[in-house]
């Protein structure tokens, strides 16, 4: 058997770590799009990814219907979701507090867990691959095609969502709500709407994440709050509120918990993300690439 | 601004008799229950409402009177539960020790984390007691040659006071619910006190309590340890209960049962914590058993309704219906 070498090991955990971190990515992008707009933590965020992967196979496997018409469909479904969400649990909170946000969307992610297992049960469920399973060979190290299309989705959404902040009406009136929401409503931006809006495109990331890593990592119903946590560390790391700052959290995570669990123990993975979010909320709250000032003043 | 006083009610005589009621009620229940068949084994949930109440007496203080969430207080009470099993079941001592033991293991550990915690503000407090909670569950998970691991820990022996052994239901019962009146008592010592005030001041806005010279973190603190050391109590209780524990008794999702029993029953009320702990077991360990597929759907959709529609809890109701059943008077604001 052909030996391995610790350089093609570390190789091997890096493209792993990157391709994880991509979907940490997705999640942290969605947390702070709400954030942005509302200052609050969607809790319900690791849930979007989950339904996302799940709604994929019933589309995808249960209904045969080729990528190019599951894609859209499920993003729509999930986006719907999301909308719901929204109305649903957020609109109707008569004094929104840091409580009752937190408490809602909690209890939204329940909602939404308890659904899925009631709809699909508690197994995990695989998806076929976009373009095959044939792993590519690269300087001994082995790389998942789907990998490939993991990071290029990751890729596309960045783009996309900076063309759409920066080149759009509705862009820029969600970007007035992140500065000030009474200031925007003043201007004549319908906040209430733009909320709606930032949960929608949330879900839509979300959910693509999860159509792009279940053929990798499967996707049962119970995965949302771990990628939630790992996501909003993602975040914190990175900055909240900053989308770069979530790009480079989402990989530095994905690349820290891959490492250490191929390098130290696998059995505590999850565990590194966690410390470290610990570590980072604890000693630099405002992350690498936030601003100390702004963070403090801040609602929270 | 809103009256803060209304969302803690001070009323000392009616306290003592809905205290006698209770009491009362809890007295005779074994004996009602022992004769009716179809709830006899109510006496064993029972049990259970017992402790969940005692560890959610704890966050009712933490959450409703001091304003701090925690989404892992089923760390503290898997800390108790674990520390009161390895140790009576590697070491054999008594079930007592183990139990204050495990309260002073809690108290470091939840002055560890609570001190950096505290400082956080709303979601990222609840985010940091999250990963709190998940990390302490991997870490039970993995300690195998401790805590026996995703297989848990058996042959945890039972209680007994002085010699005479709690070996029966109905013994345990009145063992749990006697501390559970301790730990109440104690509880509204603490909301009565200086204390209890500087917490409510704290709630309302800490910069104002600061600004008055509360000293924020300190308090804070004092809570958060005497909640966990409360959870740890209940913990402990439960490991001799049912003398097998696992870590998933211990997971995320008891974190926020635990949060629904508060929020169900109402924050701001130390009843609220006893009847959301009450309804929540039933529901757990009766009455969802029909529907257990659905079982994650329905308390999401409990926490929800309670969020929009009931804010302030069950314990609020009484309050509301009086109010309806009066009429709606103006009220003029002098």
């Amino acid at each position: 058997m052909e030996e391995i070498s610790f350089a093609s090991q570390l190789l091997q955990y890096t493209i792993t770590g990157v391709t994880i971190g991509s979907v940490y990515a997705m999640v942290a992008i969605g947390f702070n799009i709400i954030y942005n707009v509302t200052e609050a933590i969607n809790f319900a965020q690791g849930e979007f990814v989950m339904l996302g992967g799940l709604v994929m196979v019933f589309f995808r496997v249960a209904l045969n219907l080729p990528v190019v018409v599951s894609l859209p469909l499920t993003i729509m479904v999930v986006t719907a979701a999301g909308i719901l969400l929204d109305r649903l649990a957020i609109r109707p909170i008569r004094e929104p507090s840091v409580l009752s946000m937190v408490i809602a969307t909690i209890g939204a992610a329940f909602f939404i867990k308890g659904a899925a297992m009631f709809i699909w049960g508690k197994n995990p469920f695989d998806l076929p691959p976009f373009s095959g399973r044939n792993p590519i060979s690269f300087l001994g190290a082995v790389v998942q095609p789907q990998g490939l299309w993991v990071v290029a989705f990751l890729a596309v959404v960045v783009v996309l969502l900076t063309l759409f902040f920066d080149r759009t009406m509705m862009g820029k009136a969600l970007r007035a709500c992140a500065v000030n929401a009474n200031a925007s409503s003043l201007v004549g931006i319908n906040v209430k709407y733009m909320i709606l809006v930032s949960f929608a495109l949330s879900a839509a990331i979300g959910a693509l994440g999860g159509i792009v890593i279940t053929p990798i990592s499967l996707m049962e119903y119970d995965r949302g709050a771990m990628l939630a946590v790992k996501g909003f560390s993602a975040c914190v790391l990175g900055g909240m509120g900053s989308f770069p700052g979530a790009v480079l959290g989402g990989l530095m995570i994905g690349l820290i918990e891959s490492l250490g669990a191929g390098l130290v123990s696998s059995g505590y993975k999850d565990v590194f993300a966690l410390v470290l979010l610990l570590l980072v909320l604890f000693a630099r709250p405002s992350g690498l690439l936030g601003s100390a000032e702004v963070s403090k003043i801040k609602k929270f | 601004m809103r009256d803060m006083t209304e969302d803690f009610p001070l009323r000392k005589n009616k306290t003592l008799v809905h205290l006698g009621g209770f009491a009362l009620g809890l007295l005779l229940f074994p004996f009602v229950a022992q004769r009716i068949s179809f709830i006899e084994h109510y006496l064993d949930v029972m049990v259970f409402v017992g402790i969940y109440s005692i560890v959610a007496m704890g966050l009712c203080l933490l959450m409703g009177y001091a304003g701090q969430i925690s989404l892992g207080h089923a760390s503290f009470f898997g800390l108790g539960a674990y520390i009161s099993g390895v140790i009576t079941v590697k070491y054999g001592v008594n079930p007592w020790l183990c139990m204050l033991f495990g309260m002073v293991v809690s108290a470091v550990v939840a002055t560890i984390i609570g001190g950096p915690s505290l400082r956080l503000r709303g979601h990222y407090l609840a985010m940091a007691t999250l990963a709190f909670c998940i990390i302490v569950t991997v870490v039970f998970n993995e300690s195998i040659p401790w805590t026996g691991g995703p297989d848990g820990l058996a042959f945890i022996p039972g209680i007994s006071i002085m010699g005479w052994a709690l070996d029966s239901i109905v013994k345990y019962y009145y063992l749990v619910w006697t501390i559970v009146f301790v730990v109440l008592f104690l509880c509204l010592n603490i909301i009565r006190s200086r204390v209890g005030r500087a917490l409510r001041s704290i709630h309302g806005s800490e910069l104002a309590a600061n600004a008055l010279g509360v000293n924020v973190d300190k308090y804070k603190i004092y809570v958060f340890v005497f909640s966990a050391m409360v959870a740890s109590v209940g913990g402990s209780l439960y490991a001799h209960y049912l003398n097998f524990i696992n870590p998933a008794s211990f997971d995320l999702f008891v974190s926020i049962k635990l949060l629904m029993m508060i929020i169900l029953g109402g924050m701001h009320s130390l009843w609220g914590a006893v009847v959301g702990a009450a309804l929540i077991t039933f529901l757990s360990y009766e009455w969802l058993h029909f529907f257990e597929d659905a079982e994650v759907m329905i308390y999401g959709a409990i926490i929800l309704v309670i969020v929009i529609f009931l804010p302030g809890g069950l314990v609020s109701v009484p309050a509301k219906v009086h109010g309806l059943w009066k009429g709606s008077k103006p009220k003029v604001k002098g």
